[in-house]
């Protein structure tokens, strides 16, 4: 099939159906390793349904999503799972372990019966040093903030030292210190040579993180490129319905969104 | 706790039970008797009625702990047991088919066989009731809906029953008890419950990875169709095979996984082994302070564990209840 290269994460001509509902209709890219490639898109574009499709967790109506030229469904779901790490959108912590613990998790892709072995456990504290959770790996996941939360479960994402992140909406519901925080750890592992994949809502963190914009819209590519190129106000307009001016602070680009069309 | 300190300390208590569970009851057999076996006719009540009682407490209340460590695991809910979600209900509606039908009486084997069809059937029935994307109440409905069908059913045959005898022999067994109990039906639940178990063992890495619920899980590469396989396997075969032998005993499943919880720090597949002890410890407790109540006739164990569980079912539903909605 023409139009994408064996490697990276890919998408050739993907098309979702959930419900009877069309949710993407023919969604081409390829991804790299070493960027920050961030979707953006209005509610019900199908960014998250784009995002669990790249994870292989869905499994497209039709087109192929793969890795590295080989399609993603035909990986065994636990080799897989030590490529690709995922970030669902509703993280969902149901018991009060420790923040070790949960962390542990992580490495469920490489363990067996037996529990973690020693270089599982040296895997954890790199992904509980490299996210700055060492000082609590003792206490309750139950017990943090949702900073320090947000930041857990993405060490639980890293544990598995996996070659791409794809994470759904990793900063809702973060004061904006700590979406800066997140933002600058997801800058650092793609620099790491890390594929970071996020969905996100806040357009101006988008323009200042990606090294690559995907605006959906209607399950469709409306633009995709660098940031300054994807995210225009014309875009904007016709994948948002707003007006929208972007300016040029000295703290990086601003979306100024003026009002609805 | 830690795993060097749980074990022992369960390990002890188990077998500290199990030798008061060979001397307790209206008789008294003191330790004494074990050392002098022929000379002494109260070696028989330990042989032929406490010995076999004893073993069939650890059996099954090992299978009934088990399943509930396993299904609050799955379900991600604390109040999940075989009872509760209706599945001793359906193992119960299956030996009591088997009973009414006198299929008993080809075989041995039918009771425990009826009973474990509908335990599959009950766990089938719950887990595709539930489906995807399973609320925590939504286990519970589904258990509602079982315990009810199940309970309809077994009254359609009691209601059906040839003769007075049948109609008390039916409702006798279903208060569950491990009363009058011989090596018999041991052997008849020993090896499915032995192999239930170990289907259950087997889920422990999912139900750990599924602390990050279905999506999370799923992202770790684990196949959540073969865990509800093993789960459902695991639980028709071990809890149904339980029902079969001693009838209803509920809320061993639920109390034993909420007591050994906080000491093996709330991970499910840490769970599993020690609730099976746990569970075994509880179940031989309950039939030991059953046999010691001074009453006309010996209280069924299940009436008293449900006397016991359901405040306990309660508390947890109002401390959870947040949670839970």
């Amino acid at each position: 099939m023409s139009g994408f290269s064996a490697a990276g994460l890919s998408g050739s001509d993907l098309h979702v159906d959930l419900g009877g509902r069309r949710i993407l209709g023919g969604v081409s890219l390829n991804l790299s390793p070493g960027q920050v490639t961030v979707i953006v898109g209005p509610n019900g574009a199908g960014k998250s349904t784009l995002a669990s499709t790249l994870a292989g967790l869905l499994k497209p109506t039709s087109g192929l999503a793969t890795l590295d030229g080989r399609p993603l469904s035909a990986f065994p779901p636990r080799e897989r799972a030590r490529r690709l790490a995922v970030l669902p959108q509703t993280p969902e912590i149901a018991w009060p372990v420790t923040v070790r613990t949960l962390v542990g998790l992580g490495r469920t892709p490489f363990t067996g019966a037996t529990g973690l072995s020693a270089a599982d456990h040296a895997a954890v504290d790199r992904a509980m040093q490299t996210t700055g959770v060492t000082a609590f790996a003792d206490r309750l996941v139950t017990t943090l903030s949702g900073g320090e939360r947000a930041r857990v479960l993405i060490a639980r994402a890293l544990a598995g030292e996996p070659e791409w992140l794809v994470a759904d909406e990793p900063l809702t519901g973060l004061d904006p210190a700590h979406q800066l925080d997140a933002a600058a750890l997801f800058r650092s592992l793609a620099d790491r040579g890390l594929g970071v994949v996020l969905t996100l809502h806040d357009l101006t963190l988008a323009l200042r993180l990606a090294d690559r914009v995907v605006v959906l819209s209607q399950g469709a590519v409306l633009a995709d490129g660098p940031p300054a190129a994807a995210l225009t106000p014309d875009v904007l307009r016709r994948a948002f319905g707003v007006e929208a001016v972007i300016e040029t602070t000295a703290a990086g680009p601003l979306v100024d969104v003026r009002g609805r069309l | 706790m830690r795993p060097a300190l749980l074990y022992p300390l369960l390990s002890g208590v188990l077998i500290l039970l199990f030798g008061l569970s060979l001397m307790a009851g209206p008789v008294w057999v003191p330790f004494s008797v074990w050392t002098t076996p022929d000379l002494d006719p109260r070696w028989a009540i330990i042989f032929e009625l406490r010995l076999p009682r004893a073993c069939l407490a650890v059996l099954v209340g090992a299978a009934l702990g088990l399943s509930g460590a396993a299904l609050q695991g799955y379900t991600r809910n604390p109040l999940a047991d075989p009872g509760v979600l209706g599945v001793s209900s359906t193992a119960a509606l299956g030996a009591v088919i088997a009973l009414y039908y006198g299929a008993t009486v080809i075989s041995p084997w039918m009771q425990p066989a009826a009973a474990m069809v509908g335990a599959l059937l009950g766990v089938g029935v719950l887990l595709a009731l539930s489906g995807k994307g399973s609320s925590l109440v939504g286990f519970i409905l589904a258990g509602a809906v079982l315990n009810i069908i199940a309970g309809a059913g077994v009254s359609l045959a009691l209601s059906l029953a040839p003769n007075p005898w049948a109609v008390a022999e039916i409702v006798n067994w279903l208060m569950g008890s491990l009363a009058d109990r011989s090596f018999e039906e041991v052997r008849l639940a020993l090896p499915f419950i032995v192999l239930g178990c170990g289907l259950l063992l087997a889920t422990g890495p999912a139900l750990d990875a599924l602390t990050l619920g279905e999506a999370g899980a799923r992202s770790l590469g684990v196949s959540m169709s073969r865990t509800r396989a093993l789960l459902a396997g695991g639980v028709g075969l071990a809890a149904g095979a339980a029902v079969a032998v001693t009838g209803v005993i509920g809320f061993v499943g639920l109390v034993t996984p909420h007591l050994i919880r906080p000491l093996v720090g709330a991970r499910p597949g840490a769970l599993l082994i020690p609730s099976a002890v746990g569970g075994a410890i509880v179940t031989l407790a309950a039939d030991i302070v059953v046999r010691l109540v001074p009453a006309a006739v010996e209280i069924k164990l299940g009436v008293a564990m449900a006397a016991v569980g359901a405040p306990f079912f309660l508390i947890v539903l109002l401390r959870d209840r947040s949670r839970l909605s």
